[in-house]
C-alpha cells in the first residue's frame, strides 16, 4: 500500500528530484520538475495530515528496520501541519520561480537554483517527520547548505557577505545541536527521539541533561533568529533572490521553531525545561525583546526587504511568547502564528518580488507612487501589512486572539499589553510603506512600470487571498493548530 | 423575505454598490446614479426589517466561522435599526449633497471618493447590526480603514498630518484598549454575545469591571471621550461632505453606539449600577461635553468648531448611557439619532458656505444670510437643536437626558448639561447673528490681485446641496414633533416596552 510510505515519500519525492534537475540542466524542464515535485509533496502532505489527526502518532521504520535499531519516522498533528505549511508555500513559491528567478539569476545557473530549492524543500521537510535526533541533524545540514547556496545567488554581490554570515552562524547552531545531541546519547544510548522522551525522565535531572538542553536551544534558537542571534537574518533575506526570501520567511525558522517545541515539550518535558528552572522567564525575556527591538529598528529601515526582515525576527518573538507560557493554549498561540505569519510575510515577500521585478530595487524611496503605477500589488502588500498589525478579518488577527487569550488565561494580563504595545510599532512600519505608496508622486523621469507579470502577481496573490480567508475563516486552521499543540504536549505514547 | 436573508441583503448592497461605483468610474453620472440607487436600496431594506424588530422579532445570521469558538455573526436589534436606519438614511440625502459639492469644488479622484463612502457605510451597516463582539470590532475597524483614504482625500501634507492622527489614534485606541477589553472579556466571560443583563454580570468584581469599562470607555476612540478626541478635528480635512456623513454621523455614531450596546449588552446597566464601576465615566464625559464646548467657543474655523461641537456632543450619549437609568439609555439611544440629523445639518451647510462662497473662518460669515439665506436659515436649525430649544429635535433627547440625570439626583450632570446648553447657545448663536444681522463686509476692490473678492457675488450653492440640507434640517424640525418610531426603538433598547 502506498499510503503507508506517505511519510518517507514526502521526504523522497524532493529529495530525487534535485538530481533529476541536475541531469536535465536547461531551465525550463528544470522548473517543470521541481513546480511538480512541489505539488507532488503537498499531495502528499494534505492525506498525511488528515491521518495524523484522525489516528494520532503513524511511526514509519525505514527500510523495515524497527526502530530504535532503524531510523524511525514519526508523524504526529504537530509535525504533520508544519509539513503541510512547508508544501503549501512550496506550491505557492514554485510558479512564480519561473518569471522571478529569470531576472534575477543567471540563466547558466538556473537549474541549480531548482536543485537546490528542491534540497531545501526536502532537508525542511526530513526534519520535521524525522524521529531520530542525529537523521534531524542530517536534514538539518541539507537544508542550510542548500540555503546558503541560494542566498548567495542573488544578485547583489553583497549576498555573498550574507550567505557567508548565515554560514558561520547556522554552522555554529548545527554544531551546538550536535553537541547536545552527543550529551544525550551518552546518557541514554539512544537517538531515537521517542525513545529519548521515555529515558530522559527517568534518569532524573543530570547536570548533562541540563547541559545538552542548553547546547540545543541555543543551537536551534540560532536557526530560528530568535533574538539577539537573528543578526544574519535581516542580510540573508535582503539579498537573496525574491522567490528564496519568501520561501525561507516562510518556511526556514518555522521548521526550527517546531524542532525546539518538540525538544521542550515532547522530548525534555515541561518539567526539565520550565519548571526546573528559568528558560520560561528567559525564553519571555527575549520574546519581548524581540517583539520590540527590532520592530523599532523596522521602522527605521530604508528598503523594504530588510524592513520585512527585521518585522519577521519581532514576529517570531510573538511565536516564541506562546512558547514561553507553556501551556496548551500558548502552543496553540504558537502554531497558529507559524502558519499565519508564513502566509503572510511569505505572499508580502513574493509581492514585493514582482515590484522588484518592475523598479529593479526595493529601497524604499523607489516605491514613491506605487499606489498609481501598480495599484494591485501595493494594495496586496498593504493586506499583508494589516495582517502583520493583526488587524481583524487578516490571518494575523488570528494568532494574536490566540496568543493574547493564553497569556490572559495564565494570569498573565501585563502580556496582552505588551502585545497590543508591539503591533502598534508594526503600525508605523507598515505605514511607512503606505505613505510613500500613496502620498509621494511617482519619480519623474521614469516611464510608469506597469503591474508585475501576472505570473509573478498571481502567486503572490493567492497567497494574499489565503492570507485574508484565513483570517475571516479559521476553523479550519485553528482547529490544526489546537491538535498540534496538544500533540507537543501530549507527547509521543 | 426572513429576517436573516433581510441582514444578507443588508450587507451586501453597499457591497456590490462599492464595487459596481468602482467600475463604473469613467461614466459619472452613471456613477453617481449607482450610488444613489444602492443608497436607496439599503435604506429601503432596513426599513423593511424596521416592522419585525419593533415588533420583538431578533432576526440573526452567521456569516462565517471566524474562529473555532466564536463566528462572525449578525443579530438585528433595537439600537442596531435605529443607527442602521439613520446611517443608511442620511447616507442618500448626503450622496446627492455630495455629487454638489465634489462637482461644484471640481474634487479629483471622484471615484475613490465614492468608493470609500460605500465602503463606510458597509462597515457602519456591520457595525449597526453586529451580533457579538468580535463582529462588531472587525467593522470597527474596517470602518477605521475605509474612511483613512477619505481624510486624505486632498493628498497635501497637511492631510497627511493630519490622517496620521485620525489613524493613530483611532487605531492606537482600538488595538491597545478595545481588543485588550475584548479579549479580557471573552476570557472571563466565556462568551462575546451581546445579551440582555450584559455577559459580565456576576463574573467579574467591581475593580475588575472597572478596569474593563475604562478598556472599552477609552477604547472606543471613535466616541471621543477626552483626552482621545484629538483625531475629530484632525478628521476635518477631509472633504465636508465626509465631515458631515462620517465624522459627524457614521463614524462618530458608530462610537457613541459601541459604547451604549457594551454598557447594555456587556455590562448590563444593573450590574454597572451595583458594583458602582462605572460611576467615575460620567465625570470624564462632563469635562469633555464643557471642555470641547470651550474650545468651540475659541474656535474660528467654522468646520474646527463643529468638530468640538461634536466631541462635546458625543459625549451627552457616553454620559447619558453610564447614569445607567432606564430613562437615561432613552436619552443616549435618542441622541444618536437627534444629533445625527442635526450635526449632518450644520455640516452641510458649512459645506455650502465653502462651496459658494469659500469661505471657512466663522468672522467671515457677515450678512451671508442675506445671500445664502436656505443655507444660514438651515444652519439656525441645527443650531437650534445642538442648543436642545424648541422646535428643534435637539430638546427631545436632551430632555430625557436631563429628566434622566435629576430623577438619579446626579448634580454633576444637571450641572453640566446647563453649563453646556449656555455655551452651545455662546458659539451657534452668534454665528446666526452674524449672518443675518451684520452687514456684510464693504467689498474693497483696491487690491484685488488675490482674486478673493470675485467670491463676493456668489448666490447660494449648487442646488442638490441645498436641496440636501433643507431636508435634514426639515428632518430636525419633524423629529420634534413627531418621534414615535426612534422613541419605540430606544425604549426597547432600555428594557421597557
Amino acid at each position: 500500500m502506498l499510503s503507508q510510505h506517505l511519510p518517507i515519500l514526502l521526504v523522497v519525492v524532493p529529495l530525487l528530484a534535485a538530481p533529476i534537475i541536475v541531469l536535465l540542466r536547461r531551465s525550463f524542464p528544470s522548473w517543470l520538475v521541481a513546480t511538480l515535485a512541489s505539488i507532488a509533496t503537498l499531495a502528499i502532505a494534505l492525506p498525511l495530515l488528515a491521518r495524523a489527526v484522525s489516528e494520532g502518532v503513524i511511526s514509519y521504520a525505514i527500510g523495515n528496520w524497527p526502530p530504535p535499531l532503524g531510523i524511525e519516522y514519526r508523524v504526529d498533528a504537530a509535525n504533520a501541519f508544519v509539513a503541510f505549511i512547508v508544501s503549501l508555500i512550496g506550491v505557492f513559491v514554485m510558479p512564480y520561480c519561473r518569471r522571478g528567478v529569470s531576472s534575477e539569476v543567471r540563466a547558466e545557473e538556473h537549474y541549480l537554483f531548482y536543485a537546490m530549492m528542491m534540497l531545501c524543500l526536502s532537508g525542511l521537510l526530513g526534519i520535521l517527520l524525522t524521529g531520530d535526533a542525529f537523521n534531524l541533524f542530517v536534514f538539518l545540514e541539507i537544508s542550510s547548505l542548500a540555503t546558503y547556496v541560494l542566498i548567495a545567488m542573488g544578485r547583489d554581490r553583497r549576498a555573498l557577505v550574507a550567505s557567508y554570515q548565515y554560514l558561520l552562524m547556522g554552522t555554529i547552531g548545527a554544531t551546538l545541536y550536535v553537541i547536545g545531541i552527543g550529551l544525550l546519547y551518552l546518557q541514554t544510548g539512544t537517538l531515537n527521539l521517542a525513545d529519548l522522551a521515555v529515558r530522559l525522565p527517568a534518569m532524573g535531572d543530570p547536570r548533562a541533561t541540563l547541559a545538552a538542553l542548553a547546547f540545543i536551544t541555543v543551537g536551534i534558537s540560532l536557526k530560528i533568529a530568535l533574538f539577539p542571534l537573528h543578526l544574519w537574518l535581516p542580510n540573508a533575506y535582503a539579498y537573496s533572490p525574491s522567490a528564496v526570501s519568501a520561501f525561507l520567511a516562510a518556511t526556514a525558522t518555522k521548521v526550527s521553531i517546531y524542532v525546539l517545541m518538540r525538544y521542550f515539550f515532547t522530548i525534555f518535558g515541561e518539567t526539565v525545561v520550565f519548571d526546573a528552572r528559568y528558560t520560561g522567564v528567559i525564553l519571555l525575556a527575549l520574546s519581548l525583546a524581540a517583539m520590540f527591538i527590532p520592530a523599532v529598528v523596522a521602522i527605521f529601515q530604508t528598503d523594504v526587504k530588510r524592513l520585512l526582515a527585521y518585522s519577521s525576527v519581532s514576529q517570531i518573538g510573538y511565536i516564541t511568547l506562546g512558547i514561553s507560557l507553556h501551556s496548551v493554549g500558548g502552543l496553540t498561540a504558537a502554531v497558529a502564528h507559524l502558519f499565519n505569519h508564513a502566509l503572510t510575510k511569505g505572499g508580502m515577500f513574493l509581492v514585493l518580488g514582482g515590484v522588484v521585478f518592475r523598479l529593479g530595487g526595493s529601497a524604499l524611496d523607489r516605491m514613491a507612487g506605487l499606489g498609481r503605477t501598480m495599484p494591485i500589488a501595493s494594495f496586496a502588500f498593504v493586506i499583508g501589512g494589516l495582517s502583520l498589525i493583526g488587524i481583524p478579518g487578516t490571518a494575523g488577527f488570528v494568532s494574536k486572539w490566540y496568543l493574547v487569550t493564553a497569556a490572559m488565561a495564565e494570569g498573565q494580563w501585563w502580556l496582552a499589553g505588551a502585545v497590543m504595545l508591539s503591533s502598534l510599532l508594526a503600525v508605523i512600519y507598515v505605514w511607512r510603506f503606505v505613505e510613500v505608496a500613496y502620498f509621494r508622486e511617482p519619480p519623474a523621469g521614469h516611464p510608469p512600470a506597469g503591474e508585475a507579470p501576472l505570473s509573478l502577481l498571481l502567486p503572490a496573490l493567492a497567497m494574499i487571498v489565503a492570507c485574508v480567508w484565513f483570517g475571516l475563516d479559521a476553523s479550519w486552521s485553528g482547529n490544526m493548530a489546537r491538535a498540534a499543540a496538544e500533540a507537543l504536549a501530549g507527547g509521543w505514547k | 423575505m426572513s429576517g436573516s436573508m433581510a441582514l444578507a441583503g443588508i450587507l451586501a448592497t453597499p457591497l456590490v454598490g462599492l464595487v459596481l461605483v468602482s467600475l463604473s468610474g469613467r461614466w459619472p453620472n452613471l456613477r453617481e446614479g449607482i450610488t444613489l440607487s444602492t443608497a436607496v436600496v439599503l435604506f429601503a431594506q432596513v426599513l423593511g426589517l424596521y416592522g419585525a424588530v419593533a415588533d420583538g422579532a431578533r432576526p440573526e445570521l452567521v456569516l462565517l466561522p471566524m474562529l473555532p469558538e466564536v463566528s462572525l455573526q449578525l443579530t438585528a436589534e433595537p439600537l442596531g435599526m435605529l443607527f442602521g436606519l439613520i446611517a443608511s438614511g442620511l447616507w442618500i440625502i448626503s450622496s446627492i449633497y455630495s455629487i454638489g459639492y465634489m462637482r461644484g469644488n471640481q474634487e479629483g479622484n471622484q471615484t475613490r471618493f465614492f468608493v470609500c463612502f460605500a465602503g463606510a457605510i458597509f462597515a457602519a451597516q456591520g457595525i449597526a447590526f453586529a451580533g457579538n463582539m468580535l463582529t462588531l470590532f472587525l467593522f470597527y475597524e474596517a470602518m477605521t480603514l475605509i474612511t483613512y483614504p477619505l481624510v486624505t482625500h486632498h493628498g497635501t501634507d497637511h492631510a497627511k498630518k493630519s490622517a496620521r492622527i485620525y489613524l493613530g489614534v483611532l487605531m492606537g485606541t482600538s488595538i491597545v484598549f478595545l481588543l485588550t477589553g475584548m479579549l479580557a472579556t471573552w476570557v472571563l466571560a466565556g462568551t462575546l454575545d451581546f445579551r440582555e443583563g450584559g455577559i459580565l454580570a456576576g463574573q467579574v468584581g467591581a475593580t475588575g469591571t472597572a478596569v474593563l469599562m475604562a478598556l472599552y470607555m477609552f477604547g472606543i476612540g471613535k466616541a471621543a471621550l477626552m483626552p482621545f478626541h484629538r483625531w475629530l478635528p484632525a478628521a476635518m480635512v477631509a472633504p465636508t461632505p465626509v465631515s458631515a456623513l462620517l465624522h459627524a454621523v457614521a463614524v462618530v455614531k458608530a462610537g457613541v453606539f459601541s459604547v451604549v450596546k457594551v454598557v447594555v449588552y456587556v455590562f448590563g446597566t444593573e450590574n454597572l449600577m451595583s458594583l458602582g464601576s462605572a460611576d467615575w465615566v460620567p465625570m470624564i464625559a462632563g469635562y469633555t461635553i464643557v471642555a470641547a464646548s470651550i474650545v468651540a467657543l475659541r474656535a474660528d474655523n467654522l468646520k474646527r468648531r463643529l468638530a468640538y461641537s461634536t466631541v462635546s456632543q458625543l459625549s451627552y450619549v457616553t454620559l447619558a448611557a453610564t447614569l445607567l437609568a432606564p430613562i437615561s439609555i432613552v436619552g443616549a439611544a435618542m441622541h444618536i439619532a437627534v444629533h445625527a440629523v442635526g450635526k449632518i445639518t450644520l455640516f452641510f451647510a458649512a459645506g455650502s458656505i465653502y462651496t459658494a462662497a469659500h469661505k471657512t473662518e466663522v468672522s467671515q460669515l457677515d450678512g451671508i444670510g442675506r445671500k445664502m439665506p436656505w443655507t444660514m436659515l438651515a444652519f439656525g436649525v441645527g443650531a437650534l437643536s445642538m442648543i436642545g430649544l424648541p422646535p428643534a429635535a435637539g430638546f427631545i433627547s436632551k430632555w430625557y437626558i436631563l429628566s434622566a440625570a435629576m430623577s438619579a439626583e446626579h448634580w454633576t450632570a444637571v450641572a453640566v448639561l446647563v453649563v453646556s446648553t449656555l455655551l452651545n447657545a455662546g458659539y451657534f448663536l452668534p454665528i446666526v447673528w452674524r449672518a443675518f444681522f451684520r452687514e456684510p463686509p464693504a467689498s474693497d476692490h483696491h487690491g484685488d490681485a488675490h482674486g478673493h473678492d470675485h467670491h463676493d457675488d456668489h448666490g447660494e450653492a449648487p442646488w442638490p446641496m441645498v436641496l440636501a440640507q433643507t431636508v435634514t434640517a426639515s428632518l430636525t424640525i419633524i423629529l420634534f414633533i413627531y418621534h414615535e418610531p426612534v422613541l419605540k426603538l430606544a425604549r426597547a433598547v432600555a428594557g421597557g416596552d
